[in-house]
């Protein structure tokens, strides 16, 4: 319902702007008009919607895999961690909107190259904070397992990774707010599918409408995909301390 | 109160050795532990009493392995010889269970970390015995402090090693189960090397076969009478030994 009055408020806010500023639609269209454009031109949208979408989920996932591998890799050992982490942060200062045209160039013009921007984007953010969750692992649990006869490998597997099982969800609801952002870059910088290629043509071409009705989508595609992040995360922390129940015997 | 539990499936508790420390332990300089010499002697029940800050766990953690930033200025050592990892479980002043495993996971948690199949039927038994059979199931956040505790005592009684250090194990109970989780103790490590670390002189006086009270002047042995532990609670010998425990304790602070 929260969510509900907010829209409202948006589109009232959007409304009232086009009526004082009373600019031509070419410039700025108002809701009306661009849910309708929404409407008319929906199997476009839904087209270059699904091309995002894909480009999205796979940055996603594969960008997720690499970070929970990088972190692990990088917990077990310190030396790797000691040189790797500086290049971490490093790739995390250089602007992606610079690295996109390279990628393209190596990626080609396809899928590859958006895929390429959205795994960056997330690699960060994910690698960070799974690092820092199973760095910040209990010393104490550590030690009692090294007392129960455990190897370094079976504390990493059996202890620090479900103990930072947290950190990792929370890196993972950032990159699903950031994958999106990197799947419409790497589609400005050259793409002929995409709801980011759409919009630059719309704006190519003074059909504003539609460029906005494009931006609702990916807005819309970021949110639900938050959204489902969301309650994927909770449901896994959900599962985590639940008891049996009834308790067995 | 006696009844057997079955043993780890295939192999007997190897002889205990004793245990012996010298020297000091610091931490940046400054002396947390010592200079003390202590013994524990094999398969024997040696309690270790003494007021808060004088390095009672830290001596502990000198046998089952030092934190980061503390250093050992002197010597650990096992009277057979032979090194201590693998022959030693902890339980420590925190239960340390993992939250995310149900009672009987964290129960079986060695066996898992060692990659051992787990005795899951051993584990219930103990859990049983620790009055939590019937929350075997549970994850410890839907416990009180004191079923932790208990569940802590379980784990470490599960790893059936030939030493056992116990840092202030019974601290959270309440007195009668506190009595009856002594007694569980008692009859499941006789025989086996254990160092007991508590602030509870009439726990010293039930369970101990050796009490030790160590201040910053050093340490003062006790040899404890009474019979073979657990002694009942009020016995006349473990009323007298608590009394004289609890003076020496006031004259030492």
């Amino acid at each position: 319902m929260k969510g509900l009055g907010a829209a409202l408020l948006g589109l009232g806010l959007w409304q009232g702007a086009v009526w004082a500023l009373d600019m031509p639609g070419f410039i700025l269209p108002g809701p009306g008009r661009v849910a309708q454009t929404l409407w008319q031109s929906r199997a476009l949208l839904a087209e270059h919607a699904l091309v995002t979408a894909s480009e999205v989920l796979l940055g996603l996932g594969l960008g997720a895999f690499l970070g929970w591998l990088s972190a692990l890799g990088l917990t077990w050992s310190p030396r790797a961690a000691g040189l790797v982490r500086p290049l971490l942060v490093f790739s995390q200062a250089v602007p992606v909107f610079a690295l996109a045209p390279v990628f393209t160039l190596w990626f080609g013009y396809g899928l590859g190259s958006k895929v390429a921007v959205a795994l960056l984007i997330i690699y960060f953010p994910v690698t960070s904070a799974f690092y820092d969750a199973l760095a910040a692992t209990p010393a104490h649990w550590v030690t009692q397992a090294r007392i129960m006869g455990a190897g370094p490998g079976r504390i990493l597997w059996c202890v620090r990774m479900p103990a930072a099982l947290p950190g990792l969800l929370s890196g993972l609801r950032l990159a699903a707010v950031y994958a999106p952002i990197g799947a419409i870059i790497g589609e400005w910088v050259g793409a002929s599918r995409g709801l980011g290629y759409l919009m630059l043509l719309a704006n190519g071409r003074a059909k504003t409408d539609l460029m906005f009705a494009a931006i609702l989508v990916v807005a819309a595609l970021a949110i639900g995909l938050h959204r489902a992040m969301d309650a994927l995360a909770r449901a896994v922390e959900a599962r985590r301390l639940a008891c049996a129940n009834p308790a067995p015997d | 109160m006696n009844r057997a539990l079955p043993r780890a499936a295939g192999r007997a508790v190897a002889a205990p050795p004793g245990l012996g420390f010298s020297g000091r332990v610091l931490a940046g300089g400054r002396v947390l532990l010592g200079p003390v010499e202590i013994r524990a002697e094999a398969g024997r029940w040696t309690c270790l009493l003494g007021p808060s800050g004088v390095g009672k766990s830290t001596l502990l953690h000198c046998f089952s392995g030092l934190s980061e930033g503390l250093c050992l200025d002197g010597a650990v050592t096992a009277d057979d010889g032979r090194p201590l990892p693998g022959r030693i479980a902890l339980m420590a002043q925190s239960d340390g269970l993992l939250p995310w495993l149900s009672l009987i996971d964290n129960v079986t948690l060695g066996a898992r970390l060692r990659a051992q199949p787990r005795a899951r039927d051993r584990a219930r038994a103990l859990l049983d015995r620790v009055g939590l059979g019937g929350l075997a199931g549970r994850k410890p956040h839907a416990l009180s402090g004191g079923q932790r505790q208990r569940a802590a005592l379980a784990r470490t009684l599960y790893e059936d090693r030939p030493v056992v250090l116990l840092d202030e194990p019974f601290s959270a109970l309440d007195v009668a189960n506190r009595a009856r989780m002594q007694d569980l103790a008692a009859a499941q490590l006789s025989g086996r090397t254990v160092l007991h670390v508590t602030h509870d002189p009439a726990e010293a006086a039930r369970l101990g076969e050796r009490i030790a009270i160590l201040t910053a002047r050093g340490v003062e042995w006790i040899e404890a009478g009474g019979g073979a532990a657990p002694r009942a609670p009020d016995r006349a010998e473990v009323l007298e030994m608590t009394g004289r425990l609890t003076r020496r304790l006031l004259e030492a602070a």
